[in-house]
């Protein structure tokens, strides 16, 4: 992959404790969970969910709609809306001035610091660029704003920064497209105008929610281009998050497989994709059409639906749409994430026996 | 976040597995319903929107018994009655049940030389329930004179004031009674005469489109930029002094649903253009539907409880306009009887001042408002059973 | 944009018309012709009538003519400053408007600064507090505000005042400048006066706009571009006043249209219970006593004074909404 000079700790064979110490992780999450307290109960929207970003990496983040992926990245920023809440867990952030890392699950989530990482540090792309943009500002209104929000700039210096960003994502004619409205430009343009404004700040974290879900094929392969280009100049870490394996493929060097709240699995993306260790990971794998398959063969798909979230299985959360469902052990206990090799982790009574009692719920 | 996402079609690739249905008995309940069904429980879990249904209802019943609750002839003036104060009904004496009231004496203020009346403790006026008193036909049918209260063998209106008396003598608590049928009623005329005008250009704006649409609209645009109260007011004005009581009622009502179509008018033609696009309709049109029956059986429907929901909204109104009217003088005149009618006694402060139980009749109106709008709230709410 | 100003400027323009046809249908409306009760009037108060004058005033009016003849004389008259003469009080209707008008207008347009000022913030802050006890008071305040009509509630303050503050808190002015020539201190007296027809004329309003801006501005608050705008590191305030508010405000705006109609409707019974100097009690005495031309023009001008109000409300809608402005790009 790109852009990984710094750390390549799963091209050889390091150790663990190794490659933390050389390379500490830029952004630590460590069990966090964001409930949403509805009148119907709470929703475990994230649910004890644990990764890690490394400098310069790309963090891809997997899992079909309502796993909690987008919650996960708007956890980090704090901008869960009502009624959600962080409840447990930490973000261990390392800011840019090189002090001790900061836990974001703690700050005010409306105070001055988490502000000045927002944007500054942190910075967020989005699925729908038709609808990130209000329309009622010119787009270059929107990203001036974003720079002298961060930096102690003037307005001029500020326009002509902008107009730099537009031409880097390769906005034509950036000089006039900076006074033109969102719902002027293509779906393509927009999505790169969002990235450009996400960039405005040099941010260390680039979280890119879906960012090419809402594009066509052509445009989407073009987003994706541009993204790892300004990542091999930037030195920016990535977390892009998507339902789609084949964007995963491309950008990702490590992955975390998310489903219904939980991290099932988590790896280098090599090891994910030629040894997905947990059943979900394996048939969302077997999911993926393939060029090489037999003709006039059905794809696979995974039976049934993700549930309801407020009734989540007892045990395993997959366990009702599990290919190696073991009665009497998945439908009882919740498996931890455990690392099944030197890289990878699995959350799954495959590879470890249940340890606690049998809970209840 | 958790939006449904359609269910994942099975192969024999998986088959192996059993997923849990997903739908519950509750689901199930759902998807059959039919849609007044779905209404109604939307409805009944607005508890304000509940209990303004009934306080109206109950109103309404006030209006159909209103004799019955009256004690009073309210049409009966007597001068040495005038603006006697509330008198209470004390419902115990001494430690036993026994409702009754105190006798009034009149005497002079001697600086003022108004008339004053003093309740005597000593001169207890039993009370009974159906009580004989004033004649009158109950819903028009048969002849009788029991009332909801009354006096043992005396008469009422010499007795009994729960909200006193006007400058006339009349009782008050009897006249709100009776003022509820009017008040009530002509909003619910007023209603009607706007809904029939409402749907009917609403319906020809929406479905027709084109010049009449803008014509139409251009109408409602214009007819809802004039001041309403002085196009009443001149109109109502212009009324024949010698018109009766059913002839100004009736005009009253042409009068607000000039303007109160409008509202409707709106609706039914935004409803009308969304539906035209619908695929139903499209499907009923290539099935060879005739027109009307598309209208009448397909899109009429879909939208009548929208139009159940606009139509309370627009009540209250109706019932302000005509409280406003009356109020000056313009609207229904004695010897009809409404709300606004009574509040007419309320316009000088003076009297208000020091008679402040003229303004009695403000409390129902305002009662009777605030519960349209919360059951129409409600109801518009409960329209949308799916949203 | 031009064609939008020109649009509702022709469209102010029929709507004068339809309501000038109005005005007049009211002073032909009651029975009998007026030059009839013109002349029965003076002749009752003594002056000698010759037949001429009668036959004069006749030919003035076109009363022989068709109906539509008789339209447009009135016109041709008014056109030239003629709006007739009030029967009641002898004197050229336009001397008795004068003041009351201009008084109106006052009444009315703090009514509807009032009701924009506060239905805006309170909007505002019951959306952005969705669910808190303000939020509930102020939704209580504004449905009692909607159930009330302004005229009852003028009369409920006025008897409050009278009983508890021993104050008569009608009128628009102190009884030392009543009958006093227009002056500083008489405007500043009039300045003191106006909040509280103000506030009981926009109370209802007040009340509508604020459930209004409140649900969009509740709409708004779901759209993504607020979580860009939280993603930048805005605050909150800054963020709420300059994206959500700013998209809520389009269809805030355009009610603004009707309000002034409602303002001025209310405002002529209020002034009536609060004995208000306008126009009013005015138009209610010459409807009663059938004074036609002093009545028909008081509502040529009221109909003309919204409006003129609803022009500028929607000139200010433009102005507010790019959609509108964008037209021309399209």
């Amino acid at each position: 992959m790109a852009g990984g000079m710094l750390c390549r700790p799963y091209n050889r064979p390091v150790k663990g404790e190794m490659y933390a110490m050389n390379c500490a992780p830029i952004l630590s999450v460590n069990n966090l969970k964001t409930y949403f307290f509805t009148d119907e109960g709470a929703v475990r929207a994230v649910d004890g969910a644990s990764f890690a970003v490394h400098p310069g990496k790309t963090l891809g983040i997997v899992g079909e709609s309502g796993c909690g992926k987008s919650v996960t990245a708007l956890s980090i920023l704090r901008i869960v809306d009502d009624p959600g809440r962080i409840v447990e867990g930490e973000i261990m952030f390392r800011r840019a001035d090189g002090g001790e890392p900061v836990d974001l699950a703690k700050l005010d989530a409306k105070g001055g610091e988490i502000r000045a990482i927002r944007g500054g540090e942190i910075a967020l792309v989005f699925q729908e660029p038709m609808t990130s943009f209000s329309p009622h500002y010119t787009i270059g209104n929107q990203i001036v704003e974003t720079i002298q929000l961060h930096q102690d700039v003037g307005k001029a210096e500020a326009r002509t920064r902008t107009i730099e960003l537009l031409r880097m994502v390769g906005i034509p004619r950036p000089e006039r497209r900076i006074d033109e409205y969102p719902f002027e430009l293509s779906g393509g343009l927009r999505q790169r105008v969002m990235i450009a404004m996400a960039l405005s700040c040099n941010p260390r974290i680039l979280i890119a929610d879906e960012p090419t879900t809402a594009l066509d094929v052509t445009t989407q392969a073009q987003i994706l281009d541009l993204l790892r280009e300004i990542q091999e100049r930037t030195q920016m870490s990535v977390i892009i998050i998507t339902h789609d394996m084949g964007v995963i493929a491309e950008m990702a060097d490590d992955v975390i497989v998310m489903y219904l709240g939980r991290v099932v699995e988590s790896g280098p993306v090599d090891e994910i994709f030629h040894r997905p260790q947990h059943p979900y990971t394996q048939a969302l794998l077997r999911s993926i059409p393939s060029i090489f398959a037999e003709p006039r063969t059905k794809l696979p798909t995974i039976a049934g639906s993700i549930p309801h979230p407020h009734n989540r299985p007892a045990g395993c959360p997959f366990h009702p749409r599990c290919a190696d469902f073991m009665p009497g052990k998945c439908d009882r206990h919740e498996p931890q994430l455990r690392p099944v090799s030197a890289s990878q982790m699995a959350s799954c009574f495959l590879y470890h026996e249940p340890a606690e009692a049998p809970q209840q719920s | 976040m958790t939006q449904a996402k359609p269910p994942v079609k099975r192969s024999a690739f998986d088959s192996q597995f059993d997923p849990a249905p997903s739908t519950t008995a509750a689901e199930e309940r759902v998807s059959v319903a039919t849609q007044w069904q779905l209404m109604w429980w939307r409805f009944r879990k607005h508890r304000l929107a509940m209990i303004s249904g009934i306080v109206i209802a109950a109103f309404y019943l006030v209006a159909i018994g209103a004799d019955f609750l009256a004690y009073a002839d309210p049409h009966k003036t007597e001068a040495f009655r005038s603006l006697i104060a509330p008198q209470p009904i004390h419902f115990f004496d001494e430690g036993r049940f026994s409702p009754h009231v105190f006798g009034l004496v009149g005497k002079r203020d001697p600086r003022t030389f108004k008339r004053v009346y003093e309740p005597d403790p000593e001169q207890k006026i039993p009370l009974r329930l159906f009580a004989e008193g004033y004649e009158y036909k109950f819903l028009g049918l048969f002849k009788t004179n029991r009332h909801l209260i009354g006096v043992d063998g005396g008469l009422a209106e010499e007795a009994i004031f729960l909200l006193g008396t006007d400058q006339l003598g009349r009782d008050l608590w009897s006249r709100m009674m009776i003022a509820c049928r009017l008040s009530l009623t002509i909003g619910l005329a007023g209603v009607t005469l706007s809904l029939v005008l409402g749907v009917l250009l609403g319906g020809i704006s929406g479905l027709y489109g084109g010049a009449i649409d803008t014509l139409i609209q251009r109408v409602i645009e214009i007819l809802r930029s004039i001041p309403t109260i002085p196009l009443w007011m001149g109109l109502a004005a212009a009324m024949p002094r010698d018109w009766g009581v059913v002839q100004v009622y009736f005009a009253i009502t042409v009068i607000l649903s000039l303007i109160g179509w409008t509202d409707l008018a709106r609706v039914v033609r935004g409803r009308f253009l969304a539906l035209r696009e619908e695929d139903f309709v499209l499907a009923a049109e290539l099935a060879g539907v005739s027109q009307m029956r598309i209208i009448l059986r397909h899109m009429v429907p879909s939208f009548l409880s929208h139009i159940i929901a606009a139509t309370t909204l627009a009540l209250p109104n109706m019932i302000i306009s005509e409280t406003a009217l009356s109020f000056l003088g313009l609207g229904l005149r004695p010897p009809a009887v409404s709300w606004g009618v009574l509040l007419q006694d309320a316009q000088n402060i003076q009297t208000v001042a020091i008679s402040p139980w003229l303004l009695s009749a403000a409390l129902p109106v305002i009662v009777v408002i605030l519960a349209f709008n919360f059951l129409g709230d409600g109801l518009r709410d409960a329209a949308d059973p799916y949203g | 944009m031009l064609t939008y100003t020109i649009r509702r400027f022709l469209l102010a323009l029929l709507t004068i018309w339809a309501i000038s046809v109005l005005a007049f249908a009211i002073i032909q409306l009651p029975p009998g012709d007026y030059v009839t009760a013109y002349i029965a009037q003076l002749a009752s108060s003594g002056v000698d009538v010759t037949p001429e004058f009668a036959e004069n005033l006749r030919q003035q009016y076109g009363l022989d003519s068709p109906i539509w003849v008789q339209y447009l004389k009135w016109m041709e008259q008014i056109s030239r400053g003629n709006f007739g003469r009030s029967l009641e009080w002898r004197a050229p209707v336009l001397d008795m408007i004068g003041d009351r008008l201009w008084l109106t207008m006052a009444v009315s347009v703090s009514a509807v600064l009032f009701t924009w000022g506060l239905a805006l913030p309170i909007g505002i802050y019951s959306a952005v507090r969705q669910y808190s006890i303000a939020d509930y008071i102020f939704t209580f305040i504004g449905f009692i505000g909607l159930a009330v009509p302004s005229f009852l509630l003028a009369l409920i303050l006025l008897y409050l005042g009278f009983r508890y503050f021993d104050a008569n808190i009608g009128g628009l002015f102190s009884p030392e400048y009543q009958l006093a020539d227009w002056s500083l201190g008489k405007v500043w007296d009039l300045i003191k006066h106006l909040p509280l027809p103000a506030i009981i004329l926009g109370m209802a309003g007040t009340a509508q706009l604020i459930r209004i801006m409140r649900a969009n501005l509740l709409d708004e608050l779901r759209k993504p571009y607020v979580i860009t705008a939280r993603a930048k590191g805005m605050s909150e305030f800054r963020l709420i006043l300059k994206y959500p508010v700013r998209a809520a405000l389009n269809p805030f705006v355009s009610t603004l249209g009707y309000l002034f109609p409602f303002i001025i409707s209310g405002s002529i019974i209020v002034a009536l219970v609060l004995s208000l100097p306008t126009i009013g009690p005015l138009l209610l005495r010459s409807l009663v006593a059938q004074d036609i031309f002093l009545a028909g023009t008081i509502v040529l001008f009221l109909g003309i004074m919204t409006v003129f109000g609803t022009f500028i409300s929607d000139i200010l809608l433009m102005w507010v909404d790019p959609r509108i402005r964008f037209e021309r790009r399209e």
